[in-house]
């Protein structure tokens, strides 16, 4: 496999090679899309928090921004928020990667003049960033992350699989894999467990899903009524067991390394990660994203359109109604596979193809269709 | 071309991988190896959704790869549609200490 991509001061390794004008509240979205308008090639990430913001929650917002701005698909970061304090911490979190980084304050100046000042800086980081040229690198230099979405038992039966395969050998090529959908492993979390490679591991990991499920019954609340969604149960998924049960087989099958808590940095050469995470399609890939995520794997049933500002999103369906219906949404349309026509190993190199073409600077489907989702998580309300 | 396709041998359902009709026997593909099994489709299936494949009682534990999905709601025959009318969670508020 002949992979290229960018290799960022710190020795990560990215296969975009974007500029970020990142607003660290949502007061900072309008000078940030204004930098965009202006320099375009630059990507704006605009998103509704970052003010008044406490704790952990605040803690995880701002691993989530620096997060973005640090992972390795972006060359550098253009940093906007209304006051001084919380705008430097974001930068300067960034900035220990080694990448440049520019932050600008709004107050004491305004939108207009933030928005000459920033431009000045993202026009010169573009002109950087489009000077840079890929360079050979391996899977072991890369951190990825998986999800399904819209699931069917067309994903158990055949998509996540093939990608479970897809995964192992990723795995053994030394790469970093992250999964997460914390909610979405009831009914097979033991399974999970069972694959933790130690038990500090498996304690961290039963500690966070019980953590998960505590949560939810503090509120007087189960999932029965949210999981399995409308759309999956439309799909033929009755139980919130089925729809995990079907959803682990996309780990594959080596051992769980590492349990990371939610936008938690980690490096290549990790191998197989849990994340603590939501099962939402955008949060769940925007807090693997801010982990280091250079490239998601994504099977559907259903037809989820998902993608994401800095990081391919490669679509997979084994679903021959959403292949036909929803094409243009599909990088891997594995339909024979659900019939037995082809059998995994098969649709093991379909996916490994296209994985290889994307590395190397092929649009995805989500890419091609501008799917940008940024959606932050939040643990508890605003003061 | 498969129709149908169950994940382990002991599974209590199988997936339809298209739609099917009643009134036909369907051969039963299984993923773990081993020959087919059959079964008599007594109602329409979609695409992706379950069908029994042996009759199960009320308050039965129902089985897909091998894994406990959840308890049946009521009698299930051999061959008709398993879904959120007849089978629910284990989790929550219904058979939780089962």
């Amino acid at each position: 496999m002949r992979l290229t991509g960018y290799r960022r001061p710190d020795g990560r390794v990215g296969v975009r090679n974007h500029v970020v004008v990142l607003p660290v509240d949502d007061l900072s979205n309008r000078a940030a899309e204004g930098v965009a308008a202006l320099i375009p090639g630059v990507i704006p990430l605009p998103h509704p928090y970052g003010r008044l913001q406490f704790g952990e929650d605040l803690e995880l917002t701002f691993r989530t921004l620096a997060g973005h701005g640090a992972n390795p698909n972006v060359f550098g970061a253009v940093v906007i928020g209304i006051e001084p304090r919380w705008t430097e911490r974001v930068a300067q979190d960034i900035a220990r990667t080694g990448k440049p980084v520019e932050a600008f304050a709004i107050e004491g100046y305004g939108d207009l003049k933030t928005v000459e000042r920033a431009a000045r800086a993202a026009y010169h980081l573009l002109k950087e960033a489009s000077g840079l040229e890929r360079e050979p690198v391996a899977v072991r230099d890369l951190v990825l992350s998986i999800k399904c979405g819209e699931s069917d038992p067309t994903l158990g039966l055949a998509g996540n699989p093939a990608l479970g395969r897809v995964v192992d050998w990723l795995v053994d090529e030394g790469a970093t894999v992250i999964f997460g959908e914390t909610s979405e492993l009831t009914g097979a979390e033991h399974l999970i467990a069972a694959r933790c490679a130690n038990p500090e591991v498996r304690e961290a990991f039963l500690r966070t899903y019980r953590t998960y499920v505590g949560m939810i019954e503090s509120k007087g609340a189960d999932l029965l009524g949210s999981q399995p969604t409308e759309g999956n149960i439309r799909g033929g998924l009755t139980t919130i067991e089925e729809k995990a049960l079907g959803n682990v087989q996309k780990t594959g099958t080596r051992p769980v390394q590492k349990v990371l808590r939610p936008a938690e940095s980690v490096g290549p050469g990790e191998g197989l990660v849990f994340m603590d995470s939501s099962s939402a399609a955008a949060e769940m890939i925007t807090l693997a994203a801010a982990g280091g995520s250079v490239l998601h794997f994504f099977t559907t049933g259903q037809g989820n359109v998902v993608g994401h500002p800095l990081v391919p999103v490669i679509k997979i369906s084994p679903n021959p109604k959403t292949c036909a219906t929803m094409s243009e949404h599909i990088d891997v349309p594995l339909p024979d596979l659900l019939v037995g026509e082809i059998g995994l190993e098969e649709a093991k190199a379909r996916i490994l193809e296209v994985f290889e073409r994307v590395v190397r600077g092929r649009l995805t489907a989500a890419e091609l269709l501008g799917h940008r989702e940024f959606v932050l998580t939040r643990l508890y309300p605003s003061a | 071309m498969r129709k149908l396709v169950a994940h382990k041998r002991e599974d209590h359902v199988a997936v339809a991988v298209t739609d099917l009709a009643p009134g036909e026997e369907v051969e039963v593909a299984v993923l773990e190896g081993g020959s087919p099994l059959r079964v008599f489709i007594c109602e329409p299936i979609p695409l992706g959704h379950k069908v029994a494949l042996r009759d199960i009682g009320e308050g039965d534990i129902v089985r897909e790869y091998g894994e406990a999905i959840g308890r049946a709601t009521r009698p299930i025959p051999a061959g008709a549609h398993v879904h959120t009318h007849n089978l629910r969670s284990l989790r929550w508020d219904f058979g939780r200490k089962a």
